[in-house]
């Protein structure tokens, strides 16, 4: 967490008040998450009326999907569609699914070889009849490969077609210049601890046409769309946070592109047979989050590496979802049409504020004893 | 050393890890996710290894400080274990699943991969010893517990397999490893013991097998008489010397009770007779496994056929080079001995030291 986000949840956590009352200190506690909503909406380049906050990026992508389609469907029996594409979180994937299995139907939008949703692949989507859909659903950036997806250009297209929109902007806002209005979306979801604010606390924003029906009902604390008493300190450091980040990050973007580079090109030129997953620009940090590094390296199992990584002082991720503990190959470069033993032996290095040349360096120099050694093991399985 | 410790999520495993990281050990926790897709935390497609078994040993192993990774060895364990024991089950034969995941999972699939990567050795929470011997070769010796002695099923392991593993727990009683794991505030110290096969978690074999291999009706023989007796919904299902589930609990002839004598799994048929027709005095086995220097000329040795059953004197004799090329050994009995399978494995003994195994391919009396 940034110091000055940690500084202002210390700060706000022993101050009493239920931002729902109607006493001093409730009105107190009303006047940080107020004045909260409003940096965070001017930050985000949205009006503080649709800024919802929640608990985290999974809930608000919950609310998006689920609230979206109730409602729509409610209206409209016939909107039974969801057109989403096939590289989003799992926070809107298992949504998806669960509409499904409730009788939903859905249109996957496959990316290309590189990891871009094709605007004319919406089109094409749409152009067959689109009375049927009830939500539009394309990511930000993608949080395995750091694609970037080209948000204002899908929502138009669904605009077109009088649909709304929805945007899973958690990895972007840190990286990228996320603007709510601008983009066209209609529901954007972000998350605190994406952009140096706490865990548990995100927001969804919410354009003040769109029409939600909330998952979970009570006190309807916000908008009558979310209830729940608010995180009056986490609400007020994912504002100071996101403040910050969004402050320098056009100069920390330009930085860690930099080290990605290195980084890439680095691997790259070890003569291991590493390739990128997707496509390889280096100096690209808009199609590509200037802080993703994701390699695949042939013949290994990402669980070897990770092992032998971290003994070697280097955490990173594998390509995989864990599921129940198992490791899976991921549903982003299998989409992205990689096989599955390519999938498999996956690599994803993120860089962020902490990084440095150093890292990198380090990264490097173990790379191909480690990569032997994985290759070894992952013959025999 | 460089440790794999296998946690399985149960008590005995995480007092073994905690013991050799106590010991000086590099200590790395895996948990082996021998099946895909778990319905509910409590449950697994088969039974073994559910999400609750994995987080389990990943408490422990955040505990104690190590790193903890899931390997996934569920395909090989489908192949080389389930498949076998369905297998095996169809042909007649009454198999050892837990032997065959020791000889082709823990101490193979598990183990060649630690290696692979860097490792010395694999531990696990058996219940048995590793006593370095007179040539300062390691040996395979029977648990201070006679209770809990699991040596039987680890009788397949060969010499180099044994040189990499580690038994923590052989000097130690369970409940004072359950003592010692409440000292260490594991959460799992009351957990319950496993029991049975891992991967049919309720117990039911039979109704597990024929949902593999089909309801396949068949007659039950006397094998004295030789006279259909009654019917059966398929060979499979049977094992020698059982006596339940036969629609017969004793004969209406002479009042005695009836068990299964034999399966004849080519003609689906089960012969049944009664208790004295149970009684074996030779095995013969096949698939053999050494965890030393394999015996020569007759010797004689202890003999254990089933995971807690007794042991009996026997000799044993090598016989190299039988039809199918293989070497077999000839097992003679002191004892009679009620209710031997083929398909189950006889662990021969020194002392308390293990000589190896064989898988049983066929019995006779004397």
């Amino acid at each position: 967490m940034l110091p000055a986000a940690l500084e202002a949840l210390t700060e706000q956590s022993v101050r009493v008040g239920n931002a729902s009352s109607l006493h001093t200190s409730g009105r107190a506690a009303r006047a940080v998450v107020e004045e909260s909503r409003e940096r965070i909406a001017s930050v985000l380049g949205a009006r503080p009326s649709e800024v919802v906050f929640t608990s985290g990026g999974t809930e608000a992508d919950n609310l998006a999907v689920k609230g979206t389609y109730a409602a729509q469907h409610a209206a409209d029996p016939a909107r039974t569609r969801l057109v989403v594409s096939a590289i989003e979180h799992h926070a809107v994937l298992d949504p998806v699914e669960f509409l499904v299995a409730q009788g939903a139907c859905v249109s996957w939008l496959a990316p290309d070889r590189c990891g871009h949703v094709a605007v004319d692949d919406l089109r094409e989507t749409l152009a067959t009849g689109a009375d049927d859909v009830a939500l539009v659903s394309v990511m930000w950036a993608n949080n395995e490969v750091g694609t970037v997806q080209p948000v204002a250009e899908l929502a138009a297209v669904a605009h077109d077609h009088g649909l709304a929109f929805h945007t899973d902007a958690v990895q972007a806002v840190a990286h990228l210049p996320v603007r709510f209005e601008e983009s066209g979306a209609d529901l954007m979801t972000v998350s605190g601890h994406k952009v140096g604010g706490p865990l548990g606390v995100g927001a969804l924003l919410v354009r003040r046409d769109a029409r939600l029906v909330p998952l979970a009902h009570g006190g309807g604390q916000e908008r009558q769309v979310r209830s729940g008493t608010l995180d009056v300190p986490g609400i007020r450091a994912l504002a100071v946070a996101l403040e910050a980040t969004v402050a320098m990050r056009d100069v920390e973007a330009k930085r860690v592109m930099m080290l990605r580079d290195r980084l890439v090109e680095g691997a790259l030129g070890l003569g291991l047979g590493i390739t990128v997953s997707g496509c390889w620009t280096s100096g690209d940090a808009t199609r590509r989050l200037p802080g993703n590094a994701h390699l695949v390296v042939p013949g290994c199992e990402g669980d070897s590496l990770l092992y032998l990584l971290d003994a070697a002082g280097v955490e990173c991720s594998t390509g995989s979802a864990c599921q129940a503990g198992v490791p899976q190959p991921s549903h982003v470069l299998l989409a992205m049409g990689l096989s599955e033993p390519e999938a498999r032996g996956a690599l994803r290095l993120s860089l962020g504020h902490t990084s440095t040349e150093t890292d990198v360096d380090a990264f490097l120099a173990a790379l191909p004893a480690v990569v032997e050694r994985a290759r070894r093991a992952g013959g025999l399985l | 050393m460089r440790v794999v410790a296998a946690m399985s999520g149960g008590v005995d495993s995480a007092v073994a890890a905690a013991r050799l990281l106590d010991a000086g050990h590099e200590v790395v926790g895996v948990h082996l996710a021998l099946s895909r897709s778990a319905p509910t935390l409590r449950e697994s497609a088969r039974g073994c290894c559910t999400i609750e078994d994995a987080g389990d040993a990943r408490r422990v192993a955040d505990r104690l400080g190590i790193p903890f990774y899931v390997w996934d060895l569920a395909s090989r364990f489908e192949r080389d274990v389930v498949d076998d024991f369905v297998a095996e089950y169809a042909a007649g034969r009454t198999p050892n699943p837990c032997l065959r995941c020791n000889e082709r999972i823990k101490f193979a699939g598990l183990l060649d991969k630690a290696v692979a990567l860097g490792f010395d050795a694999v531990a696990t929470g058996h219940y048995a010893r590793v006593v370095e011997g007179p040539s300062g070769r390691r040996e395979l010796h029977r648990a201070v517990d006679p209770a809990k002695d699991q040596s039987y099923v680890l009788g397949v392991l060969d010499a180099d397999q044994l040189a990499r593993s580690f038994f923590p727990l052989g000097d130690w009683t369970k409940s004072q490893v359950r003592e010692e794991a409440a000292a260490r505030g594991f959460s799992v110290a009351k957990k319950p013991d496993s029991h049975d096969i891992c991967f049919i978690p309720d117990g039911n074999t039979r109704a597990w097998l024929t949902r593999r291999l089909g309801e396949r009706p068949g007659e039950l023989v006397d094998a004295a008489s030789g006279a259909v007796v009654g019917s059966h919904g398929g060979a499979h299902g049977f094992t020698v010397g059982q006596r339940r589930g036969l629609g017969l609990d004793r004969s209406a002839l002479d009042g005695e009770p009836r068990f299964v004598v034999s399966v004849d799994a080519p003609a689906n048929r089960v012969m049944i007779g009664t208790a004295d027709l149970l009684g074996v005095d030779v095995v013969e086995g096949r698939h053999l496994r050494w965890c030393g220097p394999a015996p020569s000329g007759e010797v004689r040795l202890g003999a254990q056929v089933r995971a807690h059953g007794e042991e009996v004197p026997a000799t044993a004799l090598v016989l190299d080079g039988r039809d199918d090329g293989a070497d077999a050994v000839r097992v003679v009995l002191d004892r009679r001995l009620r209710g031997v399978a083929p398909g189950q494995s006889v662990v021969l003994y020194e002392g308390t030291r293990v000589v190896g195994s064989a898988t049983i391919s066929g019995t006779a009396r004397a």
